[in-house]
């Protein structure tokens, strides 16, 4: 169904990712209800929304850690939801960063960025360890190539998952939260990487809490709410102009903790 | 055979230091001796006292059977030990290989391996539930008797080392499981999200992290099989258990008994002492955070 050469094809739309209707439940816990979305090439969509209104479950979909109960997800417009694609295949050219950083605690930076490339894309030691370096030191992180991720910061071991998501030169990266279990003073560093990726054309998505940092990246922010997109707009339109009254809602309590 | 465990001694649990440092010491090390000494009075002074020595703890007897004697018909328990150790090498390393696979397959998700994961299922059901000595029985008559080539002509060691591995096979496979799930399940996700199979995830990511923490409870299951070589004597092989058993039906003495103890003892307690440590690593491991 997805051969390679189909999911790898560059679209004439340039369309990177298209959601369609997406409904998803736990049991009897609706967590998604019909998200629609199309993400084109080189866009930074942000998605935010309450703990629990759905964010990190659309993106765990995507990545298809998680199976969808109704709609479609289609990357570069290959149907990747349906039952018989090969998800490993698709996640070759998806990347995700977590929350919880999810290093591989017994490997050292080195292997856990240089292990999906020769595992999952059959590169060689050697091509896989120039790869890793070369990501590394682009994100000030050479020095750690030999260390385990428990000598590491916070906010270092997230910046090594992201350079492990992107080893995979996936075309599209999905960030849940990346910054939220990070100590306030450690933020930045991480949110720095990701605004050079921006600059450099990634194409992603990223639930965050991060107001003011989804306001200077994205070119599209959407408000989730109980598992449904109650309004989407581009960011200077989002923020200041607010339309759906739940939108209006959640900024204002942003705005009185002071998040935004 | 293993590393000198000179730290085992302060392996004590954290809170023993409360109870007053050097008076503590000497209060145990009193009621030790009094402890000690009272169950060697109860020993020395019951009427009994002179024949139990004489029967189980004679020095020439437990010389004799040690060394053995072929012309007076009886084997050395010093020499047998050497087959209890090699039936023990052997059963460890097949019993890891068998209890892996067998663990990995029940944790396997596709409905192509259905099959075997049922094969899997019912053997550790089964094969956990009979007694070990059964399994010997079986193996170890029920075999030869199929008159086989090759698999029914072995000798009584291989069909029970082969029914020990079946055994513990099992024991040992949901040691491994519980490790495999003892990692938390992002890490799969991980694994996982940069397209790694389940099988390549499985290998790189989870089992080496399963592995170590279950070394403690796996040495603890070898240290079992040690001992369990010694059922193997019901089908005839001389190891320890068999020779000393031999020498007791031959001279009416049971020192022979106490050797094979004392021989079951010295390859044990290095295994306990090893484990031990492990666990005391393991525990200022956590408490440090780190993994490695």
């Amino acid at each position: 169904m997805t051969d390679d050469s189909a999911v790898k094809g560059e679209n004439a739309t340039a369309e990177v990712l298209r959601l369609e209707e997406v409904r998803k439940s736990f049991g009897g816990n609706t967590v998604l209800r019909g998200i629609t979305q199309v993400v084109l090439k080189n866009e930074v969509v942000c998605l935010i929304g309450a703990s629990g209104s759905g964010k990190s479950t659309l993106l765990r979909c995507v990545n298809l850690l998680e199976r969808i109960d109704a709609g479609a997800i289609y990357l570069g417009g290959t149907l990747i939801s349906a039952r018989g694609v090969d998800e490993n295949l698709v996640r070759k050219h998806i990347g995700i960063v977590f929350q919880s950083y999810n290093l591989f605690p017994h490997m050292t930076v080195e292997r856990n960025v240089t292990l999906g490339p020769c595992k999952a894309l059959d590169m060689s030691k050697s091509e896989a360890s120039t790869v890793a370096a070369e990501l590394l030191a682009r994100f000030g992180l050479l020095d750690k190539l030999h260390d385990y991720p428990d000598r590491l910061s916070g906010g270092q071991q997230q910046r090594v998952a992201i350079v492990r998501a992107l080893a995979m030169q996936p075309r599209l990266l999905l960030l849940d939260e990346v910054t939220s279990a990070l100590d306030p003073e450690l933020v930045a560093e991480v949110l720095n990487v990701i605004r050079e990726l921006a600059e450099g054309g990634m194409t992603m998505v990223i639930a965050t809490h991060e107001m003011g940092f989804a306001r200077e990246i994205a070119s599209r922010v959407a408000f989730l709410e109980d598992g449904q997109i109650v309004e989407e707009a581009p960011p200077a339109q989002l923020f200041t102009s607010p339309q759906d009254e739940r939108t209006q809602r959640f900024l204002r309590r942003i705005t009185e903790a002071r998040r935004l | 055979m293993f590393p000198p465990s000179s730290r085992s001694g302060l392996d004590l649990p954290a809170g023993w230091r409360k109870s007053g440092g050097r008076r503590g010491v000497a209060l145990s090390t009193t009621s030790t001796i009094v402890v000690i000494g009272a169950l060697v009075a109860l020993f020395w002074l019951a009427p009994g006292s002179a024949n139990v020595r004489h029967t189980f703890f004679n020095p020439t007897d437990m010389w004799q059977s040690f060394i053995g004697n072929p012309k007076k018909g009886y084997y050395s328990v010093g020499e047998a030990i050497w087959l209890n150790i090699r039936m023990f090498m052997a059963a460890e390393v097949l019993i890891l290989i068998l209890a892996l696979a067998v663990a990995v397959i029940r944790q396997t998700t596709g409905p192509v391996m259905l099959p075997l994961r049922l094969v899997a299922t019912v053997y550790v059901d089964i094969c956990r539930g009979v007694p070990t000595l059964l399994l010997i029985f079986a193996i170890g008559f029920g075999v030869p008797a199929l008159e086989l080539q090759v698999i029914s002509t072995q000798s009584a060691a291989v069909y029970g080392v082969a029914a020990l591995v079946i055994s513990y096979s099992a024991y040992v496979s949901e040691v491994y499981r519980a490790g495999i799930n003892s990692v938390h399940r992002s890490q799969v996700a991980a694994a996982r999200s940069l397209g790694l199979s389940e099988w390549t995830a499985m290998r790189h990511v989870i089992l080496p992290q399963a592995i170590r923490n279950i070394i403690p409870p796996l040495l603890n299951d070898f240290i079992s099989l040690q001992k369990d070589t010694a059922l193997v004597a019901v089908l005839g092989a001389i190891e320890a258990n068999r020779a000393a058993e031999i020498y007791a039906d031959t001279t009416f003495n049971y020192s022979s008994y106490v050797v094979a103890a004392i021989l079951f003892l010295i390859l044990t307690i290095p295994l306990a002492r090893l484990t031990d440590r492990l666990i005391a690593r393991d525990r200022a491991r956590r408490l440090a955070g780190g993994m490695p």
